[in-house]
């Protein structure tokens, strides 16, 4: 437990350190703001005092400690752009990003883990040829490029998905769900290729370990040793690989809400740079920091609570 | 003689061609691939040019060898300046441990926090698009990915009992590491180039797909793709062609990669 | 097996069609709008992107004046008025009974506060130096407003008609941005970020009540995608569609009107004036001469698109074809080059903003350079802040492209500081003479020596006028041809069965 918590203060302090290397880059990204708002007839005197409006015209420090504090009560601050709370338009774009990518993760582990399980369970057999196969391809295509297929096979083809919009989760659940079939497949594929070589070499390796052997000898049947022994036990390497990949997984999503115009967090984080929306920024680059820290904090948790040997280790 | 893995003369074989494509495209390509024609835009495979031409009739074949050269150089760059930095950083933290590995696993983490392409978009924000961001935007997310691998590998490699002799003989900790420790990484360490390599590409073209890489009219697969967005329906080659050569680059690095693991640690031939 | 299917779908449809028309005899009453751009608010008196005139000018804010689909100025809020004789003094006659749509009423008062806030100190509106000329505002009664100037600007009513003028409400002055209040025939609804903004018909509207009651604005980024959503009925019209090359899919498919006008913008390549070799009207020339522009229209724009050679717009009045003046010659460009004293040629930087009609523009360019010996290097520069910076304020730059989408704005060439950073008394002489023009005649013939001045001048390369490509389902009336101004106006928009 103690390092659990050792790793919090880490994980606290670290997440200080980039809310400041953020800022640092916000103030490096050349170009005004009230420039981009105001268009270029504007004359100066109009964008000193839209720059005075935005509180631009205060020291870099006054600014930082304000959003850390504004942090701190949960208050954002408002986009310079839309003039409305950041919170609620990261709320908004959560709406479209979280089920995407959600769905991504639940759709390369149920490809992954039975087709990696099954690929370990006979090795160099038909199942683990196909599975290699599957993986070295899904690892090396990117999956703009599978988004891009998916439009053109698919969407364009058959008509059963639109090619690209969000239609919003109060036009109905299975027309949203439907618009983000598509884009979570291509997000999903190179996960999944991952997560299936990991897990048929977590299946491999506890197949090889001293209970599985007892398990067997005491009479379990080999399906019966497979899902009830070895699984479970292969599970932390995926769930592992499942958390390191989650920047993975964001970054992807920035690319494939491109190719389909999701109105998504990686959307609104292009859009905002473009139009110098920094506060926006900043808070979009933190909250994904934060997600892909918070997550490898649990990852590790986890870890140390099911494997008390690495308690020992650290 | 021990037989070379399958994946190895695959692997080996295709990034070959590759590194050949991108080094003739310097001297020759079919057609020059920036040479617009306009009498010639939008011709499928054999109608115009062996892989067909673009919107502007520049010839696909020859873009995807010039294109070669692009990823493959800003690919490589990224590796030498994010792998050299992410080696260094951690052979030290294995020798020096204490307060100095707790800091560059601190530094490592904050890098790490930074989804690849979200850093980029900014990093292209201050810099400009070009060539050297994109290489600093890869270089920047394989500085944490190198300092990890070399680190552990390099943690194992202290552990040994002759590391502790040499101790013993009062050499300083930094001639056991260029003595001992990175000879003895070294073959992770190329595994990993080739593996990240694949990777620096995936990240190059997803850039220039966004925009933010290399300048026209120097061809890059993933602009060509982004240029096909357009055309997705009068003309599906043009989303074919680069996406292949993409995944056929990176499908061979990623062989080659394993295949050396292969070669150099044999158990893993069993378990993966 | 596709084709089969697709065949299934297609009969499908037109039954289901079918079964619509008998069901329902009512025409539609709801529109949906695609958008390639989201605007960033909803006040388009504080802030510039033409996305936000697109949504609410017209339909849910209005002005004094308005300017009609052919570019002319019409009576609005203001029924009629007077310009003095010295064209200093302008008298608005200002409709009653009108209230905005949370309510309060629209008189001189009203008006006044709207242009005294254009005008103050802490203003932020984006065209304001363009009212500058406007030194006090007047409400002589409650009807009546009185503008008075500092010197004639025969422009100016042209402005009081653009989106940055409109009537707006003292109260709601604040929450404009993210919920509008205005004196339009449609009100604000509701808008999702990111996906679209709903108007609903205002039933307490001064004037001809709209024929729609509901429309949505959906903002859809990829052509491919916008497309896609007007063949599977998910939007009823693209007013500006961006990909011309996927036009003829709906050219011959009878169920869309595919309808190309003119918009007022222009796609120029400035350069800057004050720098070698560019201050030399020879080089200018020869650079203009070794382009083709219509070729850049084929290969850009699949051919949409009007080459121009002057930089005004033909959806304006006074426009004058002036291509032809320096036409594609590059035997007579490597000869003007020669004079100027660049036989071989030289090298020079296109600071490209990313933009896909600037990149493919920059590229064809490039090729036709070369072929006079004229070396062009492309930099990308981030559209708009790194450009707005590099080559906008700082003029630190040798040629760059860009389309003026603002509407009647030859003017920027006499302007200072300017990125141009072009000098030319003739030209200003000529501006001065249209701001004081005293009649529509005299105005239009000074634009229209203003169009020649540049046309053999070439401050900048002026490559052609984008086309508006209007597509929309077939039913549909009402929707503009042409885009004299940068707007979606549905107000006179219905559904014929």
């Amino acid at each position: 437990m103690r390092h659990i918590a050792q790793s919090l203060v880490g994980l606290i302090i670290t997440l200080l350190v980039v809310s400041f290397v953020i800022f640092l880059v916000m103030e490096a990204v050349p170009g005004d703001p009230a420039e981009i708002i105001l268009g270029m007839s504007a004359a100066p005197d109009t964008l000193a005092a839209l720059r005075s409006q935005l509180g631009l015209d205060q020291p870099f420090l006054v600014r930082y400690s304000n959003w850390l504090i504004g942090l701190l009560q949960g208050d954002l601050g408002d986009s310079y752009t839309y003039s409305t709370s950041v919170s609620q338009l990261i709320g908004e774009r959560l709406e479209v990003t979280l089920p995407l990518t959600g769905l991504a993760a639940l759709l390369s582990v149920l490809i992954s883990v039975p087709l990696g399980v099954l690929a370990a369970a006979r090795p160099n057999g038909l199942v683990d040829m196909f599975a290699s196969l599957f993986s070295q391809i899904g690892i090396a295509v990117p999956n703009f490029w599978v988004g891009l297929l998916l439009i053109l096979g698919v969407a364009l083809t058959f008509g059963w998905f639109p090619a690209g919009g969000f239609p919003g989760w109060d036009a109905g659940f299975w027309s949203a769900l439907n618009a983000l079939i598509l884009p979570s497949i291509a997000l999903a594929i190179p996960q999944a290729a991952v997560l299936t070589r990991v897990t048929r070499a977590a299946v491999i390796e506890v197949t090889n370990e001293d209970f599985v052997r007892t398990a067997r000898a005491k009479g379990a049947t080999p399906s019966h040793a497979l899902w009830r022994h070895i699984v479970p036990n292969a599970m932390i390497p995926i769930v592992t690989m499942l958390g390191m990949q989650i920047s993975v997984l964001i970054a992807g999503a920035v690319l494939v809400e491109n190719v389909f115009t999701l109105p998504g967090m990686g959307t609104l984080a292009y859009q905002a740079l473009a139009q110098r929306d920094l506060i926006v920024i900043q808070n979009v680059v933190l909250f994904f920091a934060a997600i892909v820290m918070g997550i490898n904090f649990l990852v590790d948790a986890l870890y140390t609570v099911l494997d008390p040997r690495l308690r020992v280790r650290r | 003689m021990k037989r070379l893995p399958w994946s190895l003369i695959v692997g080996g074989t295709i990034t070959a061609i590759l590194i050949f494509a991108a080094i003739v495209s310097q001297f020759w390509t079919p057609v020059d691939p920036t040479a617009i024609n306009i009498g010639n835009r939008l011709k499928g495979p054999g109608e115009g040019g062996i892989l067909g031409s673009d919107h502007f009739g520049r010839d696909e074949l020859s873009m995807i060898m010039a294109g070669a050269w692009v990823s493959l150089g800003i690919a490589f760059s990224a590796i030498a300046v994010g792998g050299l930095i992410g080696t260094v950083l951690g052979v030290v933290a294995a020798s020096e441990r204490g307060p100095f590995e707790a800091l560059i696993m601190r530094v490592n983490d904050v890098l790490f926090a930074f989804p690849p392409v979200l850093s980029a978009i900014l990093l292209a924000a201050i810099l400009g698009g070009g060539p050297v961001t994109t290489i600093v935007a890869i270089a920047l997310f394989m500085i944490p990915v190198f300092a990890r691998v070399t680190r552990s590998a390099a943690l194992q490699i202290w552990a040994r009992d002759y590391i502790l002799a040499a101790r013993m003989s009062g050499k300083s900790s930094a001639r056991i590491t260029l003595e001992h420790v990175i000879p003895n990484i070294a073959a992770q360490i190329i595994v990993q180039i080739a593996i990240q390599t694949g990777l620096g590409i995936l990240t190059e073209a997803g850039l220039s797909f966004l925009g933010l890489g290399i300048a026209p009219p120097t061809p890059s697969w993933g602009r060509m793709l982004a240029d096909a967005q357009t055309y997705l329906t009068i003309a599906p080659h043009l989303v074919f062609v680069p996406g292949i050569a993409i995944c056929t680059a990176v499908l061979g690095l990623n062989l080659l990669g394993d295949g050396l693991r292969d070669l150099t640690d044999p158990r893993r031939r069993q378990s993966t | 097996m596709t084709s089969h299917f697709r065949f299934l779908l297609t009969t499908a449809a037109t039954v289901s069609l079918l079964a619509a028309g008998n069901a329902i005899a009512e025409p539609r009453t709801d529109l949906i709008l695609g958008m390639s751009t989201e605007p960033s608010g909803l006040d388009p008196t504080a802030a510039a992107p033409v996305a936000i005139g697109q949504v609410v000018w017209q339909n849910l804010f209005e002005g004094l004046v308005a300017i009609d689909k052919d570019g002319n100025i019409e009576p609005e809020l203001a029924e009629d008025w007077v310009i003095s004789d010295d064209g200093l003094t302008y008298t608005f006659n200002l409709r009653d009974s009108v209230t905005f749509q949370n309510g309060e009423a629209f008189n001189a008062d009203t008006a006044k506060y709207t242009i005294d806030r254009i005008l103050a100190d802490d203003s932020v509106n984006p065209q304001k130096s363009l009212y500058k000329t406007i030194t006090s505002v007047k409400a002589t009664d409650a009807d009546t407003l009185e503008l008075t100037l500092s010197k004639p600007s025969a422009d100016l009513l042209y402005w009081l008609g653009f989106p940055t003028a409109v009537m707006i409400e003292p109260t709601s002055e604040a929450t404009n941005a993210t919920n509008p209040i205005g004196t339009g025939p449609f009100k604000f609804s509701e808008w999702k970020k990111g996906n679209q903004v709903t108007l609903v018909e205002n039933t307490n509207y001064w004037g001809k009540a709209p024929k729609l009651d509901k429309v949505t604005f959906r903002f859809i980024g990829d052509p491919q995608a916008q497309a896609a959503a007007l063949t599977s009925g998910g939007i009823d019209v693209v007013p500006e569609f961006t990909a011309p090359e996927l036009v003829s899919q709906f050219e011959k498919n009878n169920t869309f009107s595919t309808v190309i006008g003119t918009s007022g913008m222009e796609v120029v390549a400035g350069m800057n004036n004050a720098k070698k070799p560019f201050n030399d009207v020879r080089v200018r020339q020869a650079l203009m001469m070794a382009i083709d522009r219509q070729g850049i229209v084929d290969a850009t724009n699949a051919g949409f698109g009007t080459p121009i050679g002057s930089h005004f717009s033909p959806s304006d009045a006074g426009y004058e074809d002036l291509a032809g003046v320096l036409p594609y010659d590059p035997t007579k460009a490597k000869k003007l080059l020669a004079e100027a004293g660049y036989p071989n040629g030289f090298t020079f930087t296109m600071k490209m903003p990313n933009r896909t009609y600037a990149e493919r523009a920059s590229e064809i360019m490039q090729a036709y350079f070369s072929m006079i010996g004229v070396t062009m290097i492309i930099e990308t520069s981030e559209f708009p802040a790194k450009w707005v910076q590099d080559v906008f304020k700082d003029t630190n730059y040798d040629m760059t492209i860009i389309g003026h989408a603002e509407p009647l704005d030859i003017g920027i060439y006499a302007r200072k500081p300017y990125y141009f950073n072009y000098e030319n008394p003739d030209f200003n002489k000529t501006m001065v003479e249209v701001a004081n023009a005293k009649s529509e005649e005299e105005r239009v013939a000074g634009y229209q020596q203003a169009q020649k001045i540049l046309a053999e001048d070439v401050p900048a390369l002026f490559i052609y006028a984008s086309p508006k490509i209007g597509i929309w389902k077939s039913g549909l009336n009402g929707m503009w041809t042409n885009a004299p101004v940068p707007s979606n106006d549905v107000t006179d928009a219905f559904w014929k069965e």
